[in-house]
């Protein structure tokens, strides 16, 4: 009896599956694309933005002080007025260092909230896992982390470095120093191996060599065997694409393994101000790092971020570059709708090109072509105190070449 | 290993049934599984998406893909004992398979994907992508792979009676080696970002609506086909076999009947059907990587099993609906404090609980009969699988 039943229950679900196969045939991928997306909803005299980042996981420490400097920016924005006249109102999502949850989050932003853009997203995974979302519903996205490159969607503008706003001016400084050789440490993920695969192509076409390369799984606090192939490679300095928590155990050894700035200098493209804090001064002292903005960067802009930031967040907090990137993409974008005269994507997408701000870490440009904006790249030096000096800096805003078309050494890599 | 002494068991723990005997036939008949299934139906095929919007009609495909895979770890573990934290693994073979397929698709015939342009330097598509170009070749992987490993893995396993704790450990450092093995092959199988921005099923565009909603009816229709398959299962003679090598598994080898064997069924099975719930998620969600299937997925979709009831058909479904349901509500709600509710919400059905959700009727039925039955907890008790004392036999 039950297994009788049970053939006739089984086959009521594939009538379903078949019923339900004919019952949704929507557009082919033949088809021309006519889904219209979700438009924000301006109604009323407040417009919401989607901030999404990481409140809990591994990226909480990083992505959490991103979400302060937004917050920061929109209340700066709200107390002069808004934009066009409406005030900004920030809905907060977690994306729990989770990539899908980045595009679930995402998705009910742009649906559910029906916000106007989304500021938000640090690693590059959980981009390309909300990238797709955002292109599907045609709504604008700000990434506001340096990161590797080779991507240009047209729903995304990114405020942080591309690899020649940041990687390459790194290397352009190591060679001015007359190193001839690195080594190259980083975090098993696509930032890393995909940035390494660049330092390789520009070492090739330099006269440089790359002694070695290594990659610690993230999070990964095993760094005896790495310092050792470092130590013994007499390179003239390590190029650092770790992330995170690996960067206090990798120069924890490093520097028990004998290893100084002076004897082998370290250039780290992930540790700011605030992980200066984590790893601890007395191992990373006068070592380098490249990025496009310090909390001591000279200037009237920044004093005023820096002085704002700590009176609201507390007087030991640093400030660090995705950070004053975060903050920057919230005003340029209020800049690009008042250009634009509304809140419609494709409208302020059109208008966003040629669009200046007086950022922190000095004047910078959108691009409208790429929608990256123009940074100056600064190599900087980690002092006693924990903030970064800087020692050399790009003299003038670098234009965003995301896939290094202007770079003969460089083509191929896309 | 000592002989520890086979421990006594009530054949109503055993079975998850409610205590009281007769394996509430009253209770538990054909006709009451017609009934559930067609309620079941109705429920995902009428209410939900004439109720839920797109989006969350999206989410609840999306928990319904997990619960797929509740369902195999409620045979695996909830019927035979084997606290596998591993199933990412199988449901990332499914996944993997899937997606690999489909972005072979999206980028046409002789085109390489988008991210081995970026990544790979490659000129011509991998040896090992090859076959997954051809649906008939990949649709069956996705269920099949997952099953030819955890049938390679199981033989290797359970023959040596590994059991318990040390089952549980060496599925999962499955799920980590795998994790390692993809993000250190970006060039081939896209890394930590996995594969991302699948566009079409089929040929049908996955932007569309109407066809998020044929994928939300596939999915639907593949748990309850599942249901009824375990159903089937837990009815049949081998079924009653697994929860015997499950509660003593000694005893059962003294009987004539071949452990081993009986077990690596159970485990084929919940990894076949991991493999079909990472299949289906894939155009559901739009991606797979490493973060999906490493052992903390494989935990969460143990948790979820475990809220729910493993040991009864509905409860692990139940459970890891719900599980991810609490998830999206509660930090959607309370986007900076919402871990610390989910993290007690486990702690409250674990202590309260311990049979699950799907003891809560069972619950509410005893206290009917019983209305002096004051705390009504303790009552809960004996519905509890006989997991630990399976443990301690096992160890």
């Amino acid at each position: 009896m039950s297994q009788f039943r049970g053939r006739r229950i089984l086959a009521g679900a594939m009538t379903l599956i078949a019923a339900a196969a004919l019952a949704g045939c929507g557009s082919k991928t033949s088809d021309e694309k006519s889904t219209a997306g979700v438009s924000a909803d301006v109604s009323g005299d407040t417009v919401k933005v989607g901030l999404l980042n990481s409140l809990s996981g591994t990226m909480a420490i990083s992505e959490v002080t991103v979400r302060d400097s937004i917050m920061l920016a929109v209340e700066e924005i709200n107390a002069g007025g808004g934009v066009l006249g409406k005030k900004i109102v920030p809905v907060g999502e977690d994306g729990g260092s989770d990539w899908p949850t980045f595009a679930e989050k995402a998705e009910k932003l742009i649906s559910q909230d029906r916000v106007a853009a989304v500021f938000g997203c640090w690693t590059s995974a959980s981009r390309k896992a909300v990238k797709p979302v955002f292109e599907k519903n045609k709504a604008l996205l700000f990434y506001p982390v340096q990161y590797e490159g080779l991507e240009q969607s047209p729903y995304i503008f990114y405020t942080g470095a591309t690899t020649n706003q940041q990687i390459v001016p790194g290397l352009d400084y190591l060679k001015a120093q007359g190193k001839k050789s690195v080594y190259l440490v980083g975090s098993d993920y696509v930032f890393p191996r995909t940035a390494n695969k660049i330092i390789k192509a520009y070492a090739a076409a330099n006269g440089m060599t790359v002694l070695g390369e290594d990659y610690a799984p993230l999070g990964s606090t095993e760094f005896g065997t790495i310092v050792n192939k470092v130590r013994s490679s007499k390179a003239d300095a390590v190029f650092n694409t770790l992330n995170g928590d690996s960067n206090v155990a990798f120069f924890k050894e490093y520097t028990s393994a004998g290893l100084t700035a002076a004897s082998m200098p370290v250039v780290s493209v992930s540790i700011a101000e605030e992980e200066v804090k984590g790893i601890g001064t007395q191992y990373l002292k006068d070592q380098l790092t490249a990025w496009n903005y310090y909390q001591t960067t000279p200037g009237a802009a920044n004093q005023k971020f820096v002085a704002a930031y700590k009176a609201k967040y507390g007087a030991d907090k640093p400030t660090s570059d995705p950070m004053e990137a975060a903050y920057v993409a919230v005003h340029l974008w209020k800049s690009m709708v008042e250009k634009a005269g509304t809140f419609e994507v494709e409208k302020v997408r059109t208008a966003s090109g040629g669009i200046t701000y007086d950022a922190p870490e000095g004047l910078v440009t959108v691009d409208g072509p790429t929608q990256h904006i123009a940074k100056t790249a600064r190599i900087g030096k980690v002092g006693g105190d924990g903030l970064i000096t800087e020692v050399w800096n790009s003299g003038k805003p670098i234009t965003p070449d995301p896939y290094l078309k202007s770079y003969p050494w460089a083509s191929g890599l896309s | 290993m000592t002989a520890a002494p086979l421990v006594r068991t009530d054949p109503a723990a055993v079975a998850g049934t409610p205590p009281g005997g007769r394996r509430g036939r009253r209770f538990d008949g054909p006709a009451r599984t017609a009934v559930g299934f067609a309620l079941g139906a109705a429920l995902l095929f009428a209410v939900a998406p004439l109720a839920l919007s797109d989006f969350r009609l999206s989410l609840l495909a999306k928990y319904l893909c997990v619960a797929m895979v509740g369902v195999g770890i409620g045979i695996a573990w909830g019927r035979g004992g084997m606290l596998t934290l591993g199933q990412g693994v199988f449901f990332g073979l499914g996944g993997y398979a899937m997606a690999m397929h489909l972005k072979l698709a999206d980028a046409g015939p002789g085109e390489l994907p988008d991210f081995m342009q970026l990544y790979g330097q490659l000129d011509e598509l991998p040896l090992w992508w090859r076959p997954f170009a051809s649906p008939w070749i990949a649709l069956p992987a996705t269920v099949l792979l997952p099953m030819v490993v955890a049938f390679g893995l199981g033989s290797l396993v359970f023959r040596r009676r590994v059991r318990g704790a040390y089952f549980a450990i060496l599925s999962q450092a499955l799920a980590a080696a795998m994790v390692i093995l993809l993000v250190g092959q970006q060039g081939t199988t896209g890394g930590t970002n996995g594969l991302t921005d699948i566009q079409g099923f089929f040929g049908y565009d996955l932007d569309d609506p109407v066809n998020q909603r044929m994928v939300y009816f596939i999915i639907a229709a593949s748990l309850l086909a599942l249901l009824a398959l375990a159903r089937q299962l837990f009815r049949s003679r081998y079924g009653e076999l697994l929860v015997a090598v499950r509660d003593g598994e000694e005893r059962v080898r003294f009987l004539g009947y071949d452990p081993a064997g009986v077990k690596l069924v159970g485990y084929v099975i919940a990894a076949g059907m991991a493999g079909l719930a990472g299949a289906l998620f894939v155009p559901a969600v739009g991606i797979i990587s490493p973060a999906l299937i490493g052992i903390v997925p494989s935990i969460e979709f143990v948790i979820g099993v475990a809220v729910g009831g493993r040991a009864t058909l509905l409860g692990p479904v139940l459970g890891a609906v719900a599980v991810a349901w609490a998830r999206t509500a509660l930090s959607e709600r309370f986007p900076g404090t919402w871990t610390y509710l989910q993290g007690l919400l486990f702690v409250l059905v674990v202590a309260f609980l311990p049979g699950g959700l799907a003891s809560l009727w069972v619950l509410a039925r005893q206290r009917r009969s019983d209305p002096a039955g004051a705390r009504w907890w303790r009552r809960s008790r004996p519905v509890e699988p006989a997991e630990n004392r399976t443990e301690v036999s096992a160890a």
